[in-house]
C-alpha cells in the first residue's frame, strides 16, 4: 500500500558552474563577481533531490512536495521559469542573499523557519530532502543543521536510492569510500536524505506542468518573506576558484595508455 | 531510408493539447515589447473584463510565450540602440537598472587599413588606401582614419549600450512578476498549427526523439497549445514565421552573420564606458565592425559579415580574431580577457523581407517581419516597437470585443505600423544597401545617398537569391586550388576546414595565448557554454544529399558559427546538435539549391544553443 507522503526539498541557486566565475571581495564577504548578471540554476546536487522525490511522491499518491529555496526574489523567479516544467511542486521561496557564502547556521534557521511555517505540514513526518554537495561552496552541513532544527535525527548522505516500503519504512543507499554503498533501513519519517545523483535522468519539460505550478509559484514569490542571515562572527581568509587552464591540441594515433599517463601528469601538477 | 521518406511513414501521434488565450514563439526584444504592453495594460486595472480569459472564464488572459533558448539571459547580442521605442515604454528608464547597460556618450566611424595585407580590395580601394597611407601619423592613426564627422543616419543620440541578454533578462523579469504571462525557455516551438480559417496555436517540439526525429526513449509528443491569437516573433530564422508563408526565404534575400566577443578590458583601459565606434575597410572592405564600450570595463566587439560578401570562405570566428588584432582596437584589447562570445544572423533585407504580417489567428512582429532598418543599422528598437503596435492592437480587440482575425488585425496592428516611425524608416531604407551587389564603393556610395536624401535617392539593383549570391568556385582556378589545398588540411591535418582556408589565402596564424586569442571549440566554453537538452531532433537538416556531394566550396562549414558542421568522411557535411549556437547562419549559407529557390539545408525548431548572460 501507497503511503502519502510530506517531502521537503531544500534547493539553493547558484550560478551556472559553467559560466566564467570570478570570486571578488565584497563589503559583506567573498563572493562571485557579477553574481546577480549570471544565469542561475538550481544547485545541481539539490535538482537530483527534487527529481527523486517527484518521483516518491508520483509512485505514492496522496504525497505533498514541497521546494523550499533561499535566494533573491528575482533569481528564484528566473531558475523556476526552467525547474518549474520539470515536475509538480509547491515552492515555499525565501528572499534572501544569493551565493555560497553565509554562515550555514543562520542559513538552516532560515530555511528550518521557513519549513515550519507551511500550512499543513507535520514536522514528525516529514522526509526532508537535499543535495549533500553544491556547486557553489559547499558549507556541508546546511541541510543537516536544518534537520537538526527541526528535530530530526534520522539522516542520510551522499544518498543514491530510496525505497519505501508498505509500512512506511524505507530502505536507504549511501555512498560510502571504495565505490560502494551502504544499505540502511529506517522505520520511517521523519528523515534526512542529503542526495549524490541517483539514479533518474532531469525529467522532460512539460508545457502542463510548468503551467500549473506557475499558478502557485507566482503569488508565492510577490509574498516570500525576506531574511536577513546573520554572519555570526564567519569571516573568511581567503576564496579562491579551482585553476583552470585550457590548452587545445590536436594529436592523432595517440595510444590510451599514453593519454591516462598524461592525464595523470596533469593532474598531479595541478 | 531518406528523411522525407521517414516522415511521410511516421503514424499520427496522439498529442496533448491545452488552449490558451495567446500563444507566443519566441522571447526577444519584439515580444518583449508585445508583452510589456500588454501586461501594463492589464495592471492598470486587471478587473477589467476584457482581459478576462474565454478560455478560462473567471481567470484572467491564459498568456504563454515559448523560447527555444534555456534561459531568456540566452540573447547572443551586444547592441546600441536609439532606444525610441523602449524608453516610450518605460519613461523612467534608467540605465544602470539594467546589468551593462549604459548611455550613449561618444560615437565614432573609422576606416580601417589591412595591417596585413590579406584582404581582398578592389584595384580602386587599393589606390585610394595609397593615398590615404600617405597621411601617416597626419589624418591616419593606427591604420586607421576617423572620419569627421558621423552621418545623421547612424547617430545613437540618447540611446543606449545594451547586452540584449540582460535586457532580455530584466524585461522578462518584470513581465512574470506582473503574474498574467508565463514565459517558458527551454521549450521550442515546432510548427503552427492551422486550422480550416487560419492559425489556431502552436505546436511545440517533441522530446524523447532521436536526431531524425523518430520516437525514441522517454519519447513525449510536443504538446498542441491552442490559441485565439499566436504571435510569432521568433527572429531571424524562426521556424514559425517561415512555415506561415511559403515566400518567406526568398523574400529574404540578404543577411549577414554578426559575431562578436565580450572583452574585459584592463583596468588602465582608456575607453569610456558609452563609446560606440563603427568600423570598415578590415578584416575585408565589406566587412563592418564595431566596439560598444559597457559599464564596468567590458566592452562588445564584433563583426558583420554579410551575404552579398560573395565569398564562400566566410569564417567570420577567424575573421573577428583578425578585426581585433587591428592596431586601432589592438592598443586596447590586447591585455583584456575574453568573457564571452557570441553569434547570430540578421536579416538585412528588410521591409524588402516582409511578409505576411497576420492573418486569422496570427500576427508576426519583430526581425522575422522584416523590421530592422538596414541604413541605420538598427533592429532591436524596430523590433520593440513593433510588438508595442501589437500590443497596443490586442488591448484595443480585447477591450473592442472582436475576434483576431486578419482584418481586425490589419486595422489596428498593420495600421499602427504603417503609420509609424518604424515603417518611415523602412522606406527610406528599403534599397540603400543595394549598391554593395556591384561592389563595395558602389555599396558605400549608394548608402550615403540613401542615408542622405531619407532614402529618395539610392543604387536600387535587383538583389538575387541569397544562395545564389555566393560566388562559386567552379570557375576561379586559383581559388579551388586553394580550397583543395585547404580541403586537404582538413582532412589529412584534423584541422577545421575554415581555419584552413583562411591560412591557405595568406591569412597568418593566430598567436593563441590562452585568454584572449583562443582556438573556436575553447571559445565554445568560455563565459557560458553550448547546451542541447538530451531527445530533440537534429534542427539542421541537409537536403538533397546529392547536392552536398557535389558541392565544392563547402560555405555552410566555412560559416558554421560553433563549428558544429564539419566535414565529414565522405566529404558532405555533418551536423553535431550538441555544438550549435542556433545563430542560423546555414539556413542561408548554402550555395546551391534542389528547386532553384532556396538553399539546400533546412533549419527547424530546436532546443538549446549558446548560454550566456553577457552576451
Amino acid at each position: 500500500m501507497a503511503n502519502a507522503l510530506q517531502i521537503v526539498v531544500c534547493a539553493g541557486i547558484v550560478p551556472d558552474p559553467l559560466q566564467t566565475l570570478e570570486p571578488v571581495t565584497n563589503p559583506t564577504g567573498p563572493g562571485i563577481k557579477n553574481e546577480m548578471v549570471l544565469p542561475a540554476v538550481l544547485d545541481p546536487w539539490a535538482a537530483s533531490a527534487l527529481y527523486e522525490a517527484a518521483n516518491l511522491a508520483t509512485k505514492n499518491p496522496g504525497s505533498k512536495l514541497w521546494l523550499v529555496s533561499l535566494g533573491p526574489k528575482a533569481k528564484l523567479q528566473q531558475v523556476m521559469m526552467t525547474v518549474a516544467q520539470k515536475v509538480a511542486f509547491e515552492l515555499v521561496p525565501v528572499d534572501g542573499p544569493l551565493g555560497g557564502f553565509p554562515d550555514a547556521h543562520s542559513t538552516a534557521a532560515a530555511l528550518a523557519s521557513a519549513i515550519e511555517a507551511i500550512p499543513g505540514i507535520d514536522k514528525t513526518k516529514v522526509l526532508l530532502f537535499g543535495g549533500w554537495e553544491s556547486a557553489s561552496r559547499g558549507a556541508g552541513v546546511t541541510l543537516q543543521l536544518v534537520g537538526e532544527k527541526l528535530g530530526i535525527v534520522d539522516q542520510f548522505q551522499g544518498v543514491d536510492q530510496i525505497d519505501v516500503r508498505d509500512d512506511g519504512s524505507f530502505e536507504v543507499l549511501e555512498r560510502v569510500e571504495g565505490g560502494r554503498h551502504q544499505v540502511s533501513v529506517c522505520a520511517g519519517a521523519p528523515a534526512v536524505l542529503g542526495w549524490a545523483t541517483g539514479s533518474l535522468a532531469e525529467p522532460r519539460n512539460n508545457p502542463q506542468i510548468g503551467m500549473a505550478n506557475m499558478r502557485t509559484i507566482m503569488p508565492a514569490l510577490q509574498k516570500a518573506k525576506a531574511v536577513t542571515l546573520d554572519a555570526n562572527g564567519l569571516s573568511y581568509v581567503s576564496a579562491k576558484l579551482p585553476s583552470q587552464q585550457r590548452e587545445t591540441r590536436v594529436v592523432k594515433d595517440m595510444t590510451p595508455d599514453a593519454i591516462a599517463a598524461e592525464l595523470v601528469e596533469w593532474i598531479v601538477a595541478e | 531510408m531518406s528523411l522525407p521518406e521517414q516522415e511521410l511513414n511516421q503514424p499520427e501521434i496522439e498529442r496533448a493539447s491545452m488552449e490558451v488565450d495567446i500563444a507566443c514563439a519566441g522571447f526577444g526584444p519584439a515580444m518583449g515589447g508585445f508583452l510589456t504592453t500588454l501586461t501594463k495594460a492589464w495592471n492598470e486595472n486587471p478587473s477589467d473584463p476584457a482581459f478576462e480569459s474565454k478560455v478560462m472564464p473567471g481567470m484572467p488572459l491564459q498568456v504563454l510565450c515559448y523560447e527555444r533558448a534555456d534561459d531568456l539571459a540566452s540573447g547572443v547580442s551586444g547592441v546600441v540602440t536609439k532606444a525610441i521605442g523602449i524608453r516610450e515604454s518605460f519613461p523612467e528608464l534608467k540605465p544602470e537598472e539594467i546589468p551593462m547597460a549604459v548611455g550613449v556618450k561618444k560615437e565614432q566611424i573609422f576606416y580601417l587599413l589591412d595591417p596585413v595585407g590579406a584582404s581582398k580590395r578592389s584595384a580602386m580601394l587599393k589606390i585610394g588606401d595609397f593615398f590615404l597611407g600617405l597621411g601617416k601619423g597626419l589624418w591616419i592613426k593606427d591604420l586607421a582614419f576617423e572620419l569627421p564627422w558621423t552621418p545623421r543616419f547612424l547617430h545613437k543620440d540618447g540611446g543606449l549600450v545594451l547586452s540584449i541578454g540582460q535586457f532580455n533578462q530584466w524585461v522578462g523579469g518584470q513581465i512574470m512578476s506582473s503574474g498574467l504571462v508565463q514565459i517558458w525557455p527551454g521549450m521550442p516551438v515546432a510548427e503552427p498549427l492551422l486550422g480550416a480559417d487560419g492559425v489556431v496555436g502552436v505546436r511545440l517540439a517533441d522530446q524523447g526523439v532521436d536526431k531524425h526525429g523518430a520516437p525514441d526513449a522517454g519519447f513525449a509528443p510536443g504538446m498542441d497549445v491552442k490559441a485565439r491569437l499566436t504571435v510569432v516573433g521568433d527572429g531571424p530564422v524562426g521556424q514559425i514565421s517561415r512555415a506561415l508563408d511559403p515566400k518567406d526565404r526568398r523574400l529574404k534575400d540578404e543577411w549577414a552573420l554578426g559575431m562578436k566577443f565580450v572583452i574585459e578590458l584592463p583596468e588602465d583601459t582608456e575607453l569610456e564606458p558609452g563609446t560606440v565606434w563603427h568600423t570598415i575597410g578590415f578584416p575585408e572592405p565589406e566587412i563592418f565592425g564595431f566596439l560598444y564600450v559597457h559599464p564596468e570595463r567590458l566592452v562588445s566587439v564584433g563583426i558583420f559579415v554579410p551575404s552579398w560578401m560573395g565569398d564562400p570562405a566566410r569564417t567570420v570566428y577567424r575573421y573577428l580574431q583578425h578585426y581585433i588584432q587591428h592596431p586601432l582596437l589592438w592598443k586596447h584589447l590586447k591585455d583584456g580577457t575574453l568573457r564571452s562570445w557570441g553569434a547570430k544572423s540578421l536579416e538585412e533585407s528588410g521591409r524588402r523581407g516582409e511578409t505576411t504580417l497576420c492573418g486569422n489567428g496570427f500576427a508576426k512582429i519583430g526581425e522575422c517581419s522584416g523590421s530592422t532598418n538596414m541604413l541605420t543599422g538598427s533592429g532591436v528598437d524596430e523590433g520593440w516597437a513593433t510588438g508595442v503596435q501589437l500590443g497596443e492592437a490586442t488591448v484595443e480587440l480585447l477591450r473592442d470585443g472582436k475576434e483576431f482575425t486578419e482584418a481586425n488585425l490589419n486595422a489596428t496592428y498593420v495600421k499602427r505600423r504603417r503609420a509609424s516611425w518604424v515603417e518611415k524608416g523602412a522606406r527610406e531604407a528599403e534599397h540603400a544597401r543595394g549598391g554593395f551587389h556591384k561592389g563595395f564603393i558602389r555599396g558605400m556610395v549608394g548608402m550615403a545617398l540613401a542615408g542622405m536624401t531619407n532614402g529618395k535617392l539610392s543604387l536600387h539593383t535587383k538583389v538575387p537569391p541569397a544562395y545564389k549570391q555566393i560566388r562559386p568556385l567552379a570557375s576561379l582556378t586559383a581559388e579551388k586550388l586553394t580550397l583543395k589545398q585547404a580541403s586537404k588540411l582538413a582532412l589529412e591535418d584534423g584541422r577545421p576546414l575554415h581555419d584552413a582556408m583562411m591560412s591557405a589565402r595568406g591569412w597568418p596564424e593566430i598567436p593563441f595565448d590562452s585568454r584572449l586569442l583562443v582556438t573556436q571549440q575553447d571559445a565554445l566554453l568560455m563565459g557560458g557554454k553550448v547546451q542541447a537538452m538530451p531527445g530533440f531532433a537534429d534542427h539542421v537538416v541537409f537536403g538533397n544529399k546529392d547536392v552536398c556531394f557535389a558541392c565544392d566550396e563547402k560555405t555552410c562549414i566555412a560559416m558554421c558559427s560553433g563549428q558544429a558542421i564539419t566535414l565529414g568522411a565522405d566529404n558532405a557535411p555533418s551536423f553535431e546538435r550538441e555544438k550549435c549556437v542556433h545563430c542560423g547562419g546555414c539556413l542561408w549559407n548554402c550555395g546551391h539549391s534542389a528547386d532553384g529557390l532556396e538553399g539546400n539545408i533546412e533549419f527547424r525548431a530546436g532546443s538549446g544553443g549558446f548560454h550566456s548572460a553577457e552576451n
